[in-house]
């Protein structure tokens, strides 16, 4: 790689409904029932296709603070026909939920997107999440994540179930399939046993982009081994670059090639015109909340140079290979970055150009080979 | 005003129905085939698309069977896409009640009658096999008894949640325990349309105390008569209006200009469906043995059955009858006819279809079960995709619409509204509950 095509980033975009804080609805006037629309879902993710930014994570969990969510994965099919460009990673958790379910829903998102699905698995950590459920209780972080893991890997081995070239329509032995490229999982893991095949097939990118966060010690494994894309949350860059470091060793000592991994970084963003005026939304904000909103990452109140600057310097020192923005405020603080900072970003030659085509080959990835080809069923 | 016909629009299954093999069929899974399919069936102001699904690929003598169209899309992900390319039509998708969890079922039913703006339907199945259910955390230990049990809880959780409006919910059963809040709540339809499929006596108890539709099988006019009869019955002692069920067979159809030309049309796809090979898979579903080595074009084995030999078969519905009864009645069927081949019997007695004829002819034998009250209307199930209703919508709507019998625009934007299905909290009116 030339130093030049180092410096080039991804930038991706965390769709919350109204933004990241609790009260962004309200400060901003928004109906509730807005929210819930199509229209409103559909709107973002196109201000954030149309400035060429990679990624659309749409977050999701059964028990939110904030305002209601949709099904995460429902909003990116909804979005996939309409909006073109960008990558979709909607959050499907993985506690609660069957894995076989999740498999073919993302496999799906990848067709009607026409391979331009991710995927974000997420655990579920509270007691309110396990009683909407009823099935076991709240569980420590590390047996979430030895069960993620087991979900992650029928979730992927589903998609290779079914090999790229298995429907033949054989007319003259009267067979529509060849069943030889149809496999069994016979997946018995600690949490659940999954028998397999899929009854989706194979999706366009063979592997959906798989995006992790890896800021807790027992998710590092596991992102390690699976993501392509690994999120984490920093206060500062200094300690996002001593994360990312980390990040790397571990995805070499599971035997992958670091540079495969894009790494990106949180960073919370408000913007307006002056400091001032953004920091004085913020106590609005805060206020309307009744309580303080703290920063889950690096944040930025401020002016479109100042989040182009952070993110400049991000890039620079090799603290990030990119950033997710989490706007605070929905859509206005999109608006401004695609109207303002993305072009900031473009003139300082951050971003990378030519991103047509599927969104693993966005993030410099081929498609995988099949795990089971070859293999005899 | 004339009882007015609803039509469902069944994207083509995954069996023999479906024919591959023709040089007009597409692709089974491209998000293209579903478009195309949804767009024509709205262009034919249908009151939904309907997805089915089954959770484990079929098995035959225990191998994956391989002379179906195999591989289906998630429902609920279609689903949503399709409601980006379309405006109106109801949007139907075959959801099990045994693999999947109250609290995740009201979410994404929520999230689709949001995101299509009150289009959801949810075709109710209650599968519980062992087989299905090795591909699930659960597995598939629920008693075949318990299936309706845990079916109508699931339908009063996740109906509690929708109507939660703010408030906490707190359910606790013999299937599930469920605490907590519900965010979105209300629904555009205050619930989706659920369609209720099987027509057994414990089926058609449920579908009288739940469901907005049932999707039943299609036989004689007098055989719908007894069964739309029967249901209307079980309503009012649900407190419901017979309106609020609506009774809706599962129909194939062939058209050709002429009725004659039908006849020879519908003969050659038949042949289609039934294969050499796939006449043999039949046979050895009756059968319940290995009968390869039988030529299709000769004559029925002189074996008997192996009727313990129930699970040659699996992933999909078995004969409920006596294998020996069946393999009686096709052996008589090839002797009355002069001595009819395997496959000949096998097409006789598999795929005969529901409607044969010019556009008109057609038109008319729907609209004659629908006001003389053997349904309400029909779920079509066409061979080809994605074209298969095509000429459905090009030729036959316009004849259903000069009967009078059929909207010639949509006349809300809910799938209740296609469906003349109140909202679910509205009470009856003082003549519906006379």
């Amino acid at each position: 790689m030339s130093p030049f095509t180092e410096a080039r980033m991804h930038l991706a975009v965390e769709l919350t409904a109204a933004g990241r804080h609790p009260a962004a609805a309200r400060w901003a006037g928004l109906d509730p029932a807005t929210l819930l629309s199509a229209a409103h879902h559909a709107g973002l993710a196109r201000t954030a296709a149309r400035r060429g930014l990679d990624l659309a994570l749409i977050p999701h969990t059964f028990h939110p603070d904030g305002g209601p969510l949709l099904d995460a994965v429902s909003v990116a099919a909804r979005i996939a026909p309409v909006v073109a460009g960008i990558g979709l990673a909607p959050t499907a958790t993985v506690t609660h939920t069957e894995p076989f379910h999740v498999s073919k829903s993302i496999a799906t998102l990848d067709i009607v997107s026409a391979g331009r699905a991710g995927w974000e698995p997420a655990v579920s950590r509270t007691q309110a999440e396990a009683d909407l459920f009823g099935r076991k209780p709240a569980e420590p972080a590390d047996v979430l994540w030895r069960e993620a893991a087991e979900a992650i890997e029928v979730v992927v081995r589903l998609w290779d179930s079914w090999e790229d070239d298995a429907v033949i329509r054989d007319a003259a032995t009267g067979r529509y399939l060849d069943r030889d490229k149809l496999h069994y999982l016979d997946f018995q893991g600690e949490f659940f046993s999954v028998k397999g095949p899929s009854i989706t097939p194979r999706p366009p990118q063979g592997h959906p982009l798989v995006v992790l966060r890896a800021d807790e010690a027992a998710a590092l494994p596991v992102a390690a081994r699976w993501a392509d894309v690994v999120r984490i949350s920093a206060p500062d860059l200094p300690t996002a670059a001593e994360a990312r470091d980390r990040i790397r060793s571990a995805v070499a000592d599971a035997g992958r090639d670091p540079d495969l991994v894009t790494v990106l970084l949180d960073v919370e963003v408000h913007l307006a015109a002056e400091r001032d005026r953004a920091r004085r939304d913020l106590t609005e904000l805060d206020r309307l909340a009744g309580a303080e909103l703290p920063a889950s990452s690096v944040r930025v109140l401020g002016p479109p140079t100042d989040l182009a600057d952070l993110i400049g310097t991000a890039v620079r020192t090799r603290a990030a290979d990119g950033v997710t923005l989490l706007p605070l405020v929905l859509p206005a603080d999109l608006d401004v970055v695609a109207g303002q900072v993305v072009p900031l970003l473009a003139g300082r030659g951050l971003l990378r150009t030519g991103t047509a085509g599927s969104l693993r080959s966005r993030f410099g990835l081929r498609r995988p080979a099949n795990h089971f080809a070859g293999a005899t069923s | 005003m004339k009882k007015q016909i609803h039509l469902g629009a069944h994207f083509p299954g995954v069996n023999n129905t479906t024919v591959w093999s023709d040089p007009r069929a597409g692709s089974q899974t491209d998000f293209a085939s579903f478009v195309h399919f949804t767009q024509n069936a709205e262009r034919g102001l249908m009151d939904f698309v309907f997805l089915a699904e089954g959770l484990r690929l079929r098995e035959h003598r225990g191998r994956i069977h391989d002379l179906d169209v195999v591989g289906r899309p998630d429902t609920f992900t279609v689903l949503n896409a399709l409601a980006a390319v379309t405006t109106r039509i109801g949007l139907a998708g075959t959801i099990n009640t045994t693999y999947n969890e109250p609290y995740e079922l009201a979410v994404q039913f929520a999230s689709l009658d949001h995101l299509s703006a009150g289009r959801a339907a949810w075709n109710m199945v209650t599968t519980s096999d062992a087989f299905t259910g090795e591909n699930f955390r659960r597995g598939g230990f629920l008693p075949r008894e318990q299936r309706y049990e845990r079916a109508a809880e699931v339908v009063a959780v996740t109906r509690a949640l929708w109507d939660a409006r703010g408030a906490e919910v707190e359910h606790h059963g013999p299937q599930f325990d469920v605490r907590g809040g519900f965010g979105l709540s209300p629904l555009p339809q205050g619930h989706p349309v659920l369609i209720q499929a099987g027509d057994s006596a414990q089926g058609r108890d449920f579908a009288a105390a739940t469901a907005d539709a049932i999707f039943t099988l299609h036989g004689t006019l007098e055989a719908g008569q007894a069964f739309y009869a029967d249901v209307k019955a079980r309503l009012p002692q649900h407190g419901r209006a017979p309106g609020d069920l609506k009774v809706l067979p599962g129909v194939t159809f062939v058209l050709a200009d002429t009725d004659e030309e039908a006849q020879d049309e519908a003969a050659r796809i038949r042949r289609q469906q039934v294969s050499p090979q796939t006449a043999i898979a039949f046979l050895e579903q009756v059968w319940g043995r290995e009968l390869s080595e039988y030529d299709p074009d000769g004559p029925l084995p002189d074996v008997d059955p192996d009727v313990d030999n129930v699970s040659i078969t699996r992933g999909r519905v078995r004969h409920a009858r006596d294998p020996r009864a069946v393999a009686q009645e096709w052996r008589d069927h090839a002797e009355a006819h002069g001595g009819l081949s395997i496959r000949e019997v096998v097409i006789e007695k598999t795929g005969r279809q529901s409607f044969i004829g010019s556009p008109r002819t057609v038109a008319a034998q729907m609209d004659e079960f629908v006001q003389r009250d053997a349904c309400d209307g029909f779920i079509l199930v066409p061979h080809l995709t994605p074209g298969g209703l095509d000429r459905f919508v090009a030729e036959v709507v316009p004849e259903l619409q000069d009967l009078g019998s059929y909207r010639t625009e949509y006349s809300g934007p809910t799938l209740r509204d296609h469906l003349g299905l109140r909202h679910p909290h509205a009470p009856l009116t003082r003549k519906e509950s006379a």
